[in-house]
């Protein structure tokens, strides 16, 4: 591996991890808070497959980065400006219809992301993405399935749903676009080009929001900055509320 | 006694499982669907107090692993309270019981979780406790509830491990670390105990329970048992016993401990904890937020329905 490859991949993989454990923490906020006890449990499910997703990631990117670093420092001791998660994820949590709006458009993506990430030349990241593509599907299932209902069920069930829908669709755009480090290691056959993949997520979410009565917004809006740590207000609370005990006892085994 | 009776209490002492569909005295249906709903509730308001720190965890690992526990307990609700319904009360009810306070649930979840260690504390001897007591229950006379308890009772071991393991991780951690591993032992260690019930003296539903075997020890003989296994635990864990009169009883073969300040245990159960109204608030908030969504599912499942007599007709 070059340095420039390696360096890249260390910063591709910490992208990856930061999407990981910012939407495992937003879908762990549910827990004690779901309409009824069997969904407490499917979000612990999620939740807990996404920060399992997130530690492989950050012990391949501490690994590359050979610097006494673990994956707890990757989550850790790094603030907001050093986050490079994309904006959707770190959304806070809202309604249910709101939190299962987002869960399908992050669960549409990664359904088409990590099959392509099977394919990488990186052997870790490969398998990384082999157990996220089981776990996708459970998921995909179970957000499209909430959708569907939350959208045609009631007056007020389609209006909560259509407005997340509405709310959070401006913050989607982003989850396609290339910079300079991901297309270098596309054009190396490591990372994912997420830009030839709009279209089919246009299209399968569409599909879903048709079905459940829903319209599809136009994209009139677009907000971007989750790559180059240009976040919303809401990460610094979340990362503020998430690394309190470890940033507190500094050097401390737990 | 009927012949109805009789083959009941023959069932019961030959050991013979009480199954749903059996003929049951009226007061022992009673006695246990107040018992298996309160041990529901208790699992469901429980992941309140840990599931207060699952957001702030000091590790992914260990944040995966509290997780992981908390929804265990709302798997072990969730068990509870089928085995609660096949004696003829709905889930729903019970619920409703719970939020209206008719149903009690373990006073243990009223007190705070004020640091991390408070977690680690609940997993080692809240849990620890509720295993005493639930091997115990794997022998219970009711079917369903004995066979949940077995299966509860192979993921609280595992819970008690991982909080004992945490703990461990802060006793032998910096000298802050072991400090708030000391204050939760202390604050956490008489409630445990409480956990057991009042003496077997003062226990208004021990007598009967025994007699049909719903339980199968005394609150006082389950809570020796427990004091006797966690001396052991502090020690390895080097902190102080939070009890100054702890001394071995050879005559016995027992610890020796102090009384238990009971006007506190009651005075917590009757509703002057710090959580008690929190607790209940929150499983009410939570319940009342989600009522549009299982309204919706309610709805779409109609609108699923009456499509398909349309397209069958």
């Amino acid at each position: 591996m070059s340095d420039a490859i390696k360096a890249a991949t260390l910063e591709y993989a910490t992208r990856l991890g930061d999407d990981a454990v910012v939407l495992g923490h937003r879908i762990s906020e549910w827990v004690s808070y779901g309409p009824f006890l069997e969904e407490d449990i499917a979000y612990g499910n999620v939740a807990l497959d996404y920060i399992g997703r997130a530690r492989m990631f950050y012990t391949y990117a501490a690994e590359l980065a050979d610097d006494g670093r673990t994956e707890d420092d990757f989550a850790y001791m790094r603030s907001d400006r050093e986050y490079r998660n994309l904006l959707l994820m770190e959304m806070p949590k809202g309604d249910f219809a709101y939190s299962q709006v987002r869960q399908l458009f992050a669960d549409v993506y990664y359904t088409l992301v990590l099959p392509e990430l099977l394919h990488s030349k990186d052997e870790t990241l490969s398998a990384i993405a082999a157990k996220g593509i089981k776990e996708t599907k459970y998921h995909l299932r179970r957000s499209r399935e909430w959708v569907l209902r939350l959208g045609d069920g009631t007056e007020e069930s389609h209006k909560r749903t259509q407005k997340a829908v509405d709310s959070l669709w401006g913050y989607t755009h982003e989850m396609f676009d290339m910079d300079e480090t991901e297309q270098m290691l596309a054009d190396a056959g490591i990372a994912v080009d997420v830009s030839k993949l709009r279209d089919a997520w246009h299209k399968m979410v569409s599909d879903i929001l048709t079905e459940a009565t829903l319209t599809v917004p136009e994209d009139g809006w677009a907000v971007r900055g989750g790559r180059t740590g240009y976040h919303t207000e809401n990460l610094g609370h979340m990362l503020t509320e998430m690394q309190i005990v470890h940033r507190s006892y500094p050097g401390c085994q737990w | 006694m009927t012949p109805e009776e009789q083959n009941f209490m023959r069932k019961i002492e030959a050991e013979e499982k009480i199954e749903p569909k059996d003929w049951m005295p009226e007061a022992y249906r009673k006695n246990l669907i107040r018992q298996i709903s309160q041990h529901a509730h208790s699992e469901v308001i429980g992941m309140q107090p840990e599931g207060n720190w699952i957001t702030r965890a000091p590790s992914l690992r260990r944040k995966a692993v509290l997780l992981s526990k908390v929804q265990d307990e709302a798997g072990h609700g969730l068990y509870l309270y089928s085995a609660a319904e096949t004696l003829g009360i709905s889930r729903s009810e019970m619920i409703e019981q719970l939020q209206s306070g008719k149903a009690k649930y373990s006073s243990i979840f009223n007190y705070p979780t004020l640091t991390w260690a408070d977690v680690a504390a609940i997993g080692w001897l809240v849990d620890g406790a509720a295993i005493v007591n639930q091997v115990s229950l794997q022998r219970t006379s009711y079917g369903p509830y004995s066979r949940g308890m077995i299966r509860i009772c192979k993921e609280e071991s595992f819970h008690q491990r991982q909080g004992y393991e945490a703990m461990l991780a802060l006793a032998k951690g910096s000298p802050e670390q072991k400090a708030m591993a000391q204050d939760a032992l202390n604050r956490f260690y008489w409630p445990a105990l409480m956990m057991f019930g009042p003496h077997d003296s003062e226990s208004a539903h021990s007598q009967k329970s025994m007699e049909w075997k719903i339980k199968r020890e005394t609150n006082d003989d389950l809570r020796q048992k427990f004091i006797d296994q966690t001396v052991k635990q502090i020690e390895v864990l080097g902190l102080e016993h939070p009890d100054k009169n702890l001394k071995w009883n050879e005559e016995r073969g027992h610890y020796d401990s102090s009384d238990l300040d009971w006007d506190e245990f009651w005075s917590v159960i009757n509703g002057n904890g710090h959580c008690n109204r929190q607790r209940i608030e929150h499983h009410i908030a939570a319940h009342d937020e989600g009522e549009w969504v299982r309204d919706a599912i309610a709805a779409y499942n109609e609108k699923k329905r009456a499509k398909k007599a349309q397209n069958a007709a």
